[in-house]
Parts: structure tokens; C-alpha cells; sequence
């Protein structure tokens, strides 16, 4: 994209915008994203404070509050409106409260948490796209074959699964051990206690810890992004530009390699992108069953309480991130769609 | 057959009365081509199984079958023929609870799914009718919640809103309304530009007239086919919901079930029938909708038929 440097947006006249439908389209995606960011800050902000009752009482319920952080409170719920949502804009982590539950600024709670979530989650998408792909393009290159009945029947299954249940029932067959079956991985966490992860056998132990929520996650992903490729797969299957290829001459194998499947993957790619809050949820629940200390159990353990402070923060991380991927994932389907940059 | 009888004495049937017939003839076609989808009747009787089990819960079960004072089996029991399917932690069958379950279940889903198809088609027929300003706005608002993650979301507002059915019912409904909004968006936007419309509102239609007389039932076929998928997310995300412990604290649900047996430390005491059984019924009955969904999603549209 050598145009996307400088939108010209700002010059004002209409004619130049028209002449860079790149940076039109780039312009206005970035606008969507900015204004779909500024509504769940927004979101976020009154939500805890336009229901009805003492929002006090729903930021300390459950707990033992002492009365000079119940004042602390009340002083910052107290001021007007307008600039409790200043406040809040010039640092939404922070939203003017600590995390109740660690007695510590929401920021420094969540940050250690961010790197075992993106482990996880990043580890069972490469999976899942791969293998989700690769059995998407089988199944529906030849559309109602032997591979594509078993493959299209399984991946239904796993798409009716909640991805906890599967993950319970993975650790009771391969962490607990079921009759014969010893137990074979751990039944939890992220590292043997002890154990330093900066050295090749730590890195060992933690891939152990690892395989079981991984094989879960990319298990359950791999269902939607087999169940995607191949729907996309059987539209382009249908186009005269295939029929060319084989007038031509072309191998079967080939028609499929170099016509069908490159234009078949671009709505995967971006749907994969667009599933993210989907995959959000899954690391949500699966972190949670497998105590693995990520953004997931954080957020699991901000509920009991509940911690709002740290709860609105990472629902506005989770938001962000969801948001970022999104506009990455237009920006690039612009890039090697031309036909959407209109 | 009803065709024929409408051209046979036009003279008997009011506007109103060709109208059902022709619905009728159309109905009629349509549970004929749905009789002959195999994949669609196995969710239709599988379906029907779980409807029939949590309609007749009470006649099998007393209620007292979930009171845990009640219960005087022994935790954590594996099958046997007094208690198929096994025991949970405080002694009560397993089988009795997921039976209870399956009511919860059910009714929350389909609450939901409702509530999520009347936001999302009123949403969806607004954004495509009203062209400007108003539509502009419904279909922004539409796309932020598209992109918001709907888990963190859906917690944050049970969070708000606090634990009870009609509560979760609520959650789900509004967090899972934008994906039907924009498919219906789409297709009132290919309604409005056809002739009919246009005859409509040369004869002086007004907006409500145009949208609930024209458009609607144009969109109703789109929009059952979209319930049925729609089910199965609203099923599972009950289950999610419930299993985080944002569910009804006063009923059993399957998902209430999981979390239960996940706190009590069904894992480590290795008690695959107390974890396993709710959720293979969560999995069954999700299929099911997904089955029928596909299925009806084939019949309307034959191009997606197969996908």
C-alpha cells in the first residue's frame, strides 16, 4: 500500500480523495474503527453509572470495605458527570479507581497476565487455521465425496461443542487418567513450580502445559475455519474462470492450487479476523478450566466480587484488541482485494 | 392443488383468503422438501426427544429429586441401574438434574433467540428502509456491535444486571441481535428496490405500512432460517454464561450443572458421568438447531444448499 501514508482527507477537496480510492478506503476504515472505539469507551463509562442503585454498593459488593476507601469513592462517583468522564477519557485503565480485589492500579494487575493469553490463543489459531484450511479446501474441493461427508459431519459436531465441556472432558481422559489411561499432562498452570522458563527445558515444560488447552482451543477453531474455507471453496468452485483453467489443459490439482484456492482464502482470512471475539471467548472459559494465569482467569476472577474496575478494563482490552485486529484485517483485504477499495 | 382452486372461483375468496391459501400451498411444499432432507429430520427428532423429556421432567422426577437435603445416595457414584447416571457431589442423581436442566435450557434459549430476532429484524428492516440519517445510524450502531467480543460483553452486562433467568435472557438477546440485522439489512435493501414497492408507495403507503406489509414477509423466510441457527449460539452461550456463574442461582440449567460439578472437583475425582451428561445433551440439542438450520437455510436458498 505505497499511497496509505499521507490520506489526503485533510486537504479538504473532494476531487483529490476521488483520484486515492486507497486512502478513501483506508481513511474510512479508520474512521469506523476510531468511532467503534470511542462508542465501547463510551459503553463502558455509563454503563456502571446509569443503572439503577448505589454504584457503590456494586463496586465493593462482597467485600469488606473500609470507610475511608468507601469516602475515596464517593468523593470520585460524586463529582459531576462531565468530569468524571474527562477523568476517565485521559486514562480509561485506570478509571479513577484501583482494582479492588488487588489493592493496585487495573494496569499493573492486567500486564503480567497478557503474555500467557497471547500464547495460548496465538499457538491454537496457527494451528486451527492450518489444519481448518487444509480440510476446508479437501472437503469442498470435492463437494459431497467420502472426506467431505465424514470431515463436514465431524466439524458440525465440534462446532456444537462448548470449548470448556471438551476441554473438561480432555483432562479428565489425559490429565486425570480414566481406568487404564494413566494421566499423562498436568492438570493445570503454565509451568512446573521452579522450573526456569528461560532455559530449553522450560521451554520443554511449558509446550507440556501447553498441549492439552491448545489441542482444545485449535480442536474447536478449526471447526468454524474448516465449516468457512470450505463454503468459500464451493463459491469459487462454481466460477468461469475455473472452467478457463481446465480448458487450458490444466492438471485438477493444479485448477485447485493456483486458481481456486488463493481467491477462496481471502473471505477465510478476513473472517478469521472478524471470529476473534468469538476466540476471545474461547480463551475466556478454557484458560479458566485449565488454570492457566491469563487475561481469562482474570476475568473469571474479577467476576466473583466483583472487581468492576479491573472488569471494565479488561473489557475495554479485549474491545481494543478485537478492534485493532479487525481494522488490520479490512485494511488488508483492501490491499489484496482491489475490487473493495470503491 | 390450492393453486388451481383459487383460478377455479376466484369469486368466493376474499384478498385475504388467497393470501393464506397461497401461504398454505407454500407451507405445504416447504415441509415436503424438508421431509426429504435426512440431515434435517435427525435434528427434528432429536430435537423433538429433548422437548418431550423437559415437557414431561416432573412427571419422571419430583422436584424434590434437586434438593440437596434430599438426597441421600453417595457422592460421586459411578453409573449403576438405581442411578444411570451416576451421582454429583451432594449425593442426587445426575440424570434427574440434567432431565430439570433441559427446561432451563431450552426456555432460555429460545427466550433469548426471540428477543435477539425482534431486535435484530426491526434493527435490520429500519437500517434498509429508512435511507439518510436514521439508517445511517442503525446500521453504525449495528457494526459496533458486530466487532465488540461478545463473551467479555455479555459478562460485563450480566455483571450490571445481575444473576437471575430473565436477566440472562437479556444479556444474550441484546448481545447477539447484529449478526441477523445485517442479513436482513441486506435483503430489505434487495426488497425496496423492487416494483411492488414502488406501486406501494405511489398508492400512498406510509413507512409502517410499507415495512410491516411488504417487507416483512418478504424477510420472514430469511429470518426462521436465521432463528434456528440463532438457537443453538443462544443455547450455547447460556451454557457459557452459567458455567462462569452468571446464571439463575435458583435453577438448574446444564451449564449451572458444569459449573457446579467443576467447583465440587468432578475433574480430579474423575467423575466423567457427572461432567460428561449435561454437556453431550448441550451438544446434541445445539446440533439439532444446527441441523434444522441447515436444512431450512438449503430449501430457501438452494445456491447455499450443501455449504
Amino acid at each position: 500500500m505505497p499511497s496509505v501514508g499521507t490520506p489526503p482527507a485533510h486537504r479538504g477537496s473532494r476531487s483529490t480523495v476521488r483520484s486515492h480510492p486507497t486512502a478513501t478506503y483506508v481513511v474510512r476504515r479508520v474512521i469506523a474503527a476510531i468511532s467503534t472505539l470511542i462508542f465501547v469507551v463510551l459503553f463502558n463509562f455509563f454503563l456502571f453509572r446509569v443503572m439503577p442503585g448505589d454504584p457503590i454498593a456494586l463496586y465493593t459488593k462482597g467485600r469488606n470495605v473500609d470507610a475511608d476507601q468507601i469516602r475515596l469513592l464517593r468523593a470520585a462517583l460524586d463529582k459531576p458527570l462531565g468530569e468524571q468522564l474527562l477523568q476517565y477519557l485521559t486514562n480509561p485503565f485506570s478509571a479513577g479507581v484501583d482494582s479492588v480485589k488487588y489493592n493496585a492500579p487495573v494496569w499493573e494487575v492486567i500486564g503480567p497476565h497478557v503474555w500467557p493469553t497471547l500464547l495460548l490463543v496465538g499457538t491454537a489459531t496457527l494451528i486451527a487455521t492450518t489444519i481448518g484450511v487444509w480440510l476446508g479446501i479437501r472437503s469442498g474441493w470435492n463437494r459431497g465425496g467420502h472426506f467431505d461427508k465424514i470431515s463436514t459431519n465431524v466439524t458440525l459436531v465440534l462446532y456444537s461443542m462448548p470449548e470448556f465441556w471438551f476441554g473438561m472432558i480432555i483432562l479428565i481422559v489425559f490429565a486425570v487418567g480414566m481406568g487404564p489411561v494413566p494421566g499423562l499432562f498436568p492438570t493445570g498452570g503454565l509451568t512446573t513450580p521452579g522450573v526456569d522458563t528461560s532455559t530449553p527445558a522450560g521451554w520443554l515444560d511449558v509446550a507440556w502445559h501447553l498441549a492439552l488447552p491448545v489441542t482444545t482451543l485449535a480442536v474447536i477453531y478449526l471447526a468454524e475455519y474448516s465449516l468457512i474455507m470450505r463454503a468459500s471453496i464451493i463459491e469459487e468452485a462454481g466460477q468461469d474462470y475455473l472452467q478457463t483453467a481446465r480448458a487450458k489443459g490444466l492438471m485438477d490439482a493444479m485448477v485447485r492450487r493456483r486458481h481456486a484456492v488463493p481467491n477462496a482464502l481471502l473471505p477465510t482470512m478476513t473472517l478469521v479476523f472478524l471470529n476473534l471475539g468469538f476466540v476471545v471467548g474461547g480463551a475466556i472459559t478454557i484458560e479458566y478450566v485449565f488454570s492457566i494465569s491469563g487475561l481469562g482467569s482474570l476475568t473469571v476472577d474479577a467476576l466473583s466480587g466483583p472487581d468492576v474496575p479491573l472488569l471494565q478494563a479488561l473489557f475495554l482490552l479485549f474491545s481494543a484488541a478485537v478492534i485493532v485486529a479487525n481494522l488490520v484485517a479490512d485494511l488488508l483485504y483492501g490491499y489484496f482485494d482491489p475490487r473493495v477499495r470503491t | 392443488m390450492s393453486t388451481s382452486e383459487i383460478h377455479d372461483n376466484p369469486a368466493r375468496l376474499s384478498p385475504r383468503g388467497i393470501v393464506r391459501m397461497r401461504r398454505r400451498a407454500a407451507l405445504h411444499k416447504f415441509t415436503r422438501s424438508f421431509r426429504h432432507s435426512p440431515s434435517g429430520m435427525v435434528g427434528l427428532c432429536l430435537l423433538g426427544v429433548f422437548v418431550v423429556v423437559a415437557v414431561a421432567a416432573p412427571l419422571v422426577f419430583p422436584r424434590s429429586a434437586l434438593d440437596v437435603t434430599q438426597a441421600i445416595a453417595n457422592p460421586f457414584q459411578p453409573p449403576s441401574w438405581d442411578y444411570p447416571l451416576g451421582t454429583d457431589d451432594s449425593g442426587r442423581s445426575v440424570l434427574a438434574l440434567v432431565v430439570w436442566g433441559a427446561r432451563i435450557s431450552l426456555l432460555v434459549g429460545l427466550a433469548a433467540t426471540v428477543l435477539s430476532m425482534v431486535i435484530g429484524t426491526t434493527v435490520g428492516i429500519s437500517s434498509g428502509h429508512f435511507r439518510g440519517w436514521t439508517g445511517g445510524a442503525l446500521d453504525r450502531v449495528t457494526d459496533w456491535f458486530l466487532v465488540i467480543p461478545y463473551l467479555p460483553l455479555a459478562i460485563v452486562l450480566a455483571t450490571v444486571l445481575g444473576r437471575s433467568m430473565l436477566n440472562i435472557i437479556i444479556v444474550i438477546g441484546v448481545t447477539s441481535w447484529p449478526g441477523t440485522a445485517r442479513l436482513i439489512r441486506a435483503q430489505t435493501l434487495s426488497v425496496e428496490g423492487r416494483p411492488y414497492l414502488e406501486r406501494a408507495k405511489a398508492l400512498g403507503a406510509g413507512h409502517y405500512h410499507q415495512m410491516t406489509r411488504h417487507v416483512l414477509p418478504n424477510v420472514t423466510p430469511l429470518v426462521l432460517a436465521n432463528t434456528t441457527l440463532a438457537v443453538s449460539i443462544s443455547i450455547l452461550s447460556e451454557t457459557t454464561l452459567s458455567f462462569l456463574g452468571l446464571g439463575d442461582p435458583d435453577n438448574v440449567s446444564w451449564g449451572s450443572i458444569l459449573e457446579q460439578g467443576f467447583q465440587a472437583g468432578a475433574i480430579s475425582q474423575g467423575a466423567w458421568w457427572y461432567l460428561g451428561a449435561p454437556g453431550v445433551c448441550v451438544v446434541l440439542v445445539v446440533l439439532a438447531f444446527n441441523l434444522i438450520g441447515r436444512a431450512v437455510e438449503g430449501i430457501l436458498d438452494p445456491r447455499a444448499a450443501g455449504r
